[in-house]
């Protein structure tokens, strides 16, 4: 099952051209763009891990590109996302996200209900690469 | 339905229209007015240009695909418009589409190699992204390379440069610069780099004549002029100071007529009775000139004096 987070992501995967595009997007509207990566899929995991400083100065997308190959390298099965942070007062905030890497193989994700007092129960969801250690989730 | 006409590769190409198209004239004329003297570097320049510009237009005819090799190396004395040159030279390749930005990053060995183990690769590669879509110059290159001490990190730097050297010729391009003799002797050394840089390009030293009209820019260019007396004062300044040591080009004569400012400033300010018109305050002298230390032999002097009185 494919994981579906972020902008394009019911998009086939994006080449390194269109993650080109879209970074120059950001940058040119004075963002700051980032790498980050996690093999923890969970749609509520905000906090991947950071791939290097976010890069506040670089003027052309082709750094981000680089540093997502770099990233590729070392973390090619895991998922990497690139984020485009927006610094002005009232924003403050993420405006752009999406995914650029994909391990190969996506389990997917089980519900699991727990039940509570009375006959209530309470619904979540795991993914079935959660129950491998980290490190250990994706081959 | 129709089918949609195919994109075709244009059959014949007018370079003519295509350089007034591209801006490369605004360049080249631009380089030709504010710089003055640099003959052989100026025909270098047009030459790569109109190397660039044939193959723009051969890949436009699908002639050619290969991005042609653009890194290049400055050799000349200090100040001889080495920086200068590189700017121009990022805004003409931006133009014609070789760069996507156009900007120039400036460093020096400093700004490349870390001080522990570790710390260089992040800080040359910090450095290369800043100057990723425009040009790098590297200042005094031959710095990288220290074979005194062979776990000097400058190697790694060098490494990491010359991979993104091939490996990113899209992204930018790189140019290395410093003193010609040390710089040969750099790439004798590192022969990885010499293979991987196309343009070597020389800067003359400036003639006596061409420095006197660069000082008479300089000071325009601040709102500045000489009086007779004064340029020939100048004139005479540039004939001594080439002789001395540390002398660098048009950078000496930047300094000379940064001290020459502050003494007229000085000089308006104790003899000025009256009020002052803006002649008056923009006028650069002989007596503004002659004190330098140049007329009486240099700094040498100087230190001589002290050791007596020592």
């Amino acid at each position: 099952m494919r994981l579906r987070q972020g902008q394009f992501s019911f998009l086939p995967d994006l080449t390194d051209d269109d993650i080109r595009t879209q970074a120059q997007y950001a940058i040119d509207n004075g963002w700051a763009v980032s790498v980050e990566y996690t093999d923890d899929p969970h749609p509520r995991n905000s906090y991947w891990e950071m791939w290097g400083h976010p890069m506040f100065d670089n003027p052309d997308a082709a750094a981000v590109v680089y540093e997502v190959n770099e990233c590729r390298k070392e973390h090619g099965g895991k998922y990497i996302r690139v984020l485009a942070f927006d610094a002005t007062a009232g924003w403050e905030s993420i405006r752009m996200s999406f995914i650029v890497n994909r391990p190969a193989e996506e389990p997917g994700f089980r519900v699991v209900r727990q039940e509570g007092e009375g006959r209530s129960i309470r619904y979540t969801v795991e993914s079935y690469a959660m129950r491998e250690p980290e490190g250990a989730r994706y081959a | 339905m129709t089918a949609e006409p195919k994109e075709m590769s244009p059959q014949t190409v007018d370079l003519a229209a295509a350089y007034e198209a591209s801006g490369v004239k605004e360049v080249l004329r631009e380089l030709d007015e504010t710089l003055i003297g640099l003959a052989p570097v100026k025909k270098r320049i047009k030459e790569t240009a109109a190397l660039l510009l044939v193959d723009r237009a051969r890949r436009e005819m699908g002639l050619a695909t290969e991005t042609p090799t653009l890194h290049m190396s400055f050799t000349g004395n200090p100040g001889t418009g080495k920086t200068t040159v590189a700017l121009k030279i990022a805004d003409l390749l931006h133009r014609l589409g070789y760069v996507r930005k156009g900007h120039l990053v400036t460093v020096t060995r400093d700004d490349l190699v870390g001080q522990y183990i570790g710390h260089t690769a992040p800080k040359t590669k910090e450095v290369l992204k800043k100057a990723m879509g425009g040009v790098l110059f590297i200042d005094e290159a031959y710095y990288l390379y220290r074979p005194e001490n062979e776990r000097d990190y400058g190697q790694e730097a060098i490494e990491i440069l010359l991979q993104v050297m091939e490996n990113n010729r899209d992204d930018l391009v790189v140019v290395l610069a410093g003193y010609a003799d040390r710089m040969d002797r750099f790439f004798d050394s590192n022969p990885g780099f010499r293979s991987r840089i196309a343009h070597h390009i020389e800067f003359p030293d400036y003639s006596d004549d061409e420095l006197a009209r660069i000082s008479e820019t300089m000071l325009a260019e601040q709102n500045y002029v000489f009086d007779g007396a004064g340029k020939r004062a100048m004139e005479e300044y540039i004939g001594k100071r080439r002789a001395q040591p540390h002398f660098a080009n048009a950078r000496s004569i930047r300094n000379a007529l940064d001290r020459a400012r502050l003494r007229q400033a000085n000089r308006l300010f104790e003899t000025s009775t009256g009020p002052l018109d803006a002649k008056a305050l923009s006028t650069i002298t002989e007596a503004d000139i002659r004190p330098s230390r140049v007329f009486q032999g240099g700094l040498d002097v100087d230190r001589a004096h002290e050791e007596t009185r020592a």
